[in-house]
Formats: C-alpha cells, sequence, structure tokens
C-alpha cells in the first residue's frame, strides 16, 4: 500500500496525543527498523513496527486505525530494549490499542470464548489478554 | 532463614506445579516460606500508558501488605507477576507525583514509597544460598539432560526490572549447572513466546511459540526450562498441536525450572505435579533417569 501523505491525511493534533498518551516522542525515530528486526509478531503483522512508528511520526490516524501491528503485538519489550534512539516501542503500541479501547470496542468477546477454552487457559493469559484487548 | 512469598494467581491453580515445586525446594534448602496475607492479582501485565494509575493499585497493594507484614523483600516466581510487581515498585520509588496520587487514592492503606524489594526467585537462590551450596545439597544429579535456559520476555525486559542484563542468562544457567545438567546456549532464549496473544487466536496461528520451539530443538536441546505460566503454556501445553501441524519439526518438553530443582534436590515427584505437564515431560525424565530418587 503506497502511503499518501499530505495536509489532507495528516493530523498533527495525533502525534501530540499519541505522544502524551504515550509518554514518548514519536519523531526521534530514524527509521532504521531495528524495532521491527527484533520483532517476533511480525510475520501476523500487516505492517512491521519501523512502519507503524513512520505512520506515527507523519500523523497518519487513519491508517493507523486500520492496521493490526498493535493488535498482534505481545507488549514483550524486544523492540524497546534495542531502539538506538531510545524509544519504548511498545509504550507507543499500547497507546495506539488504547486510542481504539477507549472508544468502547473490545478485539476480543469475552463473552464468545467457550467454557473449554477458559478452562483450559492459565490466569494471566486471560488477564492480560482483557488487559491487552478489550477496553 | 524465612522469607515473604507471593505467589499469584496462576501459580494456585493450574500452575501449582511452579509453585509447589519452588515452596518444597526452599524448605529442602532451609529456607522457611511464608506466603504474605490477603495478597491480590498483580494485574499480570504493566500498564503501559502515561495516564492509567488504576491499574498500580492492584501491585501496590501487594506490596504494602509485604511493608505491613514487615518483609523487606518480596521474593516472587512468576515472570509476569515478578515484572509486574517490579515495575509497581519502580513507579513507586521515583514518580513522586504519580506515588502521591496513588498514596492518596489509597487512603484506606499506609502510605508506600518503594520500601519492599521485589526479588525473583533464581536471583533469591543465587544471592542467599549460592550455586556452591546448591549443588552440595544436590541428591539426583541431572546428568544426560540437556536445557535451555527459556527466559522470556518478563524476566530481562525492560533492563531496570531485569533479573539480568538483557541476552545474559547466568542465573538460570548457574542453577541448572550447580543439579548437574548440561545447558545448551539458543538463539531463542529471549524470544517472545507470543503471551496473551494466545487468547482469540488458534494455537496453530502461534508462530512465535513454533519459532523458539524449534531454535531449541535445532541447537539440540531436550528440555526447555521456564519461570512462566503462560510460556509454558504457549510452549508447552499447545506443543502436540503445533506438531499435529507440523508448525514444528519435533517436540521439545517444557518445565518450570523449579521442577527440575526439585527433583535434583531429590524430592518426591509428587511435589512437582507433573500431571499438570504434557506427558512427554515425565516420559523424558523417566529415560534420563532423572526421577531414580523419587
Ligand atoms: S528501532 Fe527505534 S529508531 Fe529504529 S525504526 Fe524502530 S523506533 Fe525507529
Ligand atoms: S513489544 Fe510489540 S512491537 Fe515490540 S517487539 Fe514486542 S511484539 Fe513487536
Amino acid at each position: 500500500m503506497t502511503l499518501k501523505m499530505n495536509a489532507g491525511t495528516q493530523s498533527l493534533e495525533s502525534i501530540q496525543k499519541l505522544n502524551e498518551l504515550s509518554g514518548e516522542n514519536v519523531k526521534l525515530c530514524m527509521q532504521c527498523a531495528t524495532c521491527s528486526g527484533m520483532c517476533p509478531m511480525t510475520a501476523e503483522m500487516d505492517y512491521g513496527p519501523r512502519r507503524v512508528m513512520h505512520m506515527a511520526q507523519f500523523g497518519l490516524k487513519k491508517q493507523l486505525a486500520e492496521i493490526n501491528t498493535y493488535w498482534k503485538c505481545a507488549s514483550c519489550h524486544a523492540c524497546t530494549v534495542k531502539c538506538p534512539r531510545g524509544i519504548d516501542i511498545a509504550k507507543v503500541m499500547e497507546a495506539l490499542r488504547q486510542q481504539s479501547l477507549r472508544t468502547g470496542q473490545n478485539k476480543v468477546e469475552p463473552s464468545q470464548m467457550s467454557a473449554e477454552t477458559i478452562a483450559d487457559l492459565p490466569q494471566i493469559a486471560m488477564v492480560a489478554g482483557f488487559r491487552k484487548l478489550t477496553s | 532463614m524465612k522469607i515473604s512469598y507471593y505467589p499469584g494467581c496462576t501459580l494456585k491453580t493450574k500452575a501449582k506445579n511452579l509453585d509447589r515445586a519452588a515452596i518444597a525446594s526452599l524448605e529442602a534448602l532451609g529456607v522457611e516460606v511464608e506466603e504474605i496475607d490477603r495478597w491480590n492479582c498483580c494485574g499480570a501485565v504493566y500498564s503501559l500508558t502515561a495516564d492509567d494509575l488504576i491499574h498500580m493499585v492492584g501491585p501496590v497493594r501487594n506490596l504494602i501488605r509485604a511493608k505491613e507484614q514487615g518483609a523487606d523483600k518480596l521474593v516472587t516466581l512468576c515472570s509476569m507477576c515478578y515484572n509486574t510487581l517490579a515495575r509497581a515498585n519502580q513507579l513507586m520509588r521515583e514518580d513522586t507525583v504519580k506515588r502521591d496520587t496513588i498514596n492518596r487514592f489509597m487512603d484506606d492503606e499506609i502510605d508506600y514509597a518503594g520500601e519492599v524489594e521485589v526479588v525473583h526467585y533464581l536471583s533469591f537462590l543465587e544471592q542467599e544460598i549460592g550455586w556452591e551450596k546448591l549443588k552440595e545439597a544436590v541428591k539426583a544429579p541431572l546428568s544426560d539432560l540437556k536445557v535451555g535456559t527459556y527466559y522470556g520476555c518478563t524476566l530481562q525486559r525492560p533492563a531496570d526490572v531485569g533479573i539480568e542484563p538483557f541476552g545474559s542468562y547466568l542465573l538460570m544457567t548457574g542453577m541448572l549447572e550447580a543439579l548437574g545438567a548440561t545447558v545448551v546456549p539458543f538463539a531463542a532464549a529471549d524470544k517472545c513466546c507470543g503471551s496473551y496473544q494466545v487468547l482469540g487466536a488458534e494455537p496453530v496461528e502461534n508462530s512465535a511459540a513454533a519459532a523458539v520451539i524449534n531454535i531449541a530443538g535445532g541447537a539440540g536441546i531436550e528440555a526447555l526450562a521456564t519461570s512462566c505460566p503462560l510460556c509454558e503454556y504457549n510452549l508447552g501445553k499447545q506443543q502436540k498441536q503445533l506438531l499435529a501441524k507440523e508448525k514444528i519439526g519435533a517436540p521439545v518438553p517444557t518445565y518450570y525450572f523449579t521442577q527440575l530443582l526439585a527433583l535434583a534436590l531429590g524430592l518426591e515427584a509428587e511435589v512437582c505435579h507433573f500431571e499438570l505437564n504434557d506427558a512427554a515431560s515425565l516420559e523424558l525424565l523417566k529415560s534420563k533417569n532423572c526421577l531414580a530418587a523419587a
């Protein structure tokens, strides 16, 4: 997908909001892709973390809302510990998740989970998953 | 010696094998384990948004319980509990504004400013028992067992709460070598197992778990040792399905490091609750004569 960047696609306000919510500064990113190289989940992501950082830097709010990267992120912090610009990318991913979850939408529906799945999963999987994927 | 211990939810039920083997081992080493009173869920993950303080209440309340009960150290075992408690503790030590807000919000509790130190079981073993002394206490060495130290994410990341620097596996290596096992290095010791992404995904979709098992198997590892019930679930309990779908080449049985510890110390196999592991785990130990003492 070609990313269109112009005054119409950019939301400068969204950059500021993302920075505030994550406590990070996405503009520090120099697009080295170390994060994408470290990320264990890229096989399941439509865009790797480096490209997400690029979208975030340019305030591409609409595209950011449509991608699955932060829903596939496992908060493993492998990117964070290696970013040469010191960006805590895991926090940026969390902020992107929260921006969506705080509109009241769930990414997984607890009520749809079967009794067998619930009986099988360890508690930390459910607590962590609900914290990350439900509003 | 007596220690304050935080078990966490999963260790009381589905990861009883992690908890019981750990407590029995410490007792065998002369350490009295005292579970803190009225502990609650730690929240499993640390909140990463700048404005979310409400999810700090859970972990901080546990730290307050420990402080109230006179503990200066709180030993914990589950990697996710360790991470969440240690990060919340760090916040309470370093961020005076957030600390004040949290303390004022919990006005029914004593104030807390990070007085308790959160210590992982492995660090405790190294600092208070030491590998030399542990070696002397071993009754049934795990000779012939080639083990991989699977740290996963939360024991080491982020750096300021890591039990040791990113990329270093000395604690679990030291322990396993003291138990007589052969530690085989592999490139996925700190790779994520897929974590909570197991929720809502089919097990066969977990490419992260498959990668860890394949790399471990390729390195000649026979057994993976972990400290986390979620890692054990993704790598161990889901392994049969990964195998059936040919996502992994060969099985690699998984264990909690505390189970290997308990066995080497010559404790009854019952304390290890192997019925909660995949059947292959017990089979491998039998074939390696690691259950001889039991
Ligand atoms: S590692 Fe850091 S600087 Fe490099 S692309 Fe990722 S976020 Fe940007
Ligand atoms: S924290 Fe998320 S984005 Fe970063 S490496 Fe881990 S899974 Fe990938």
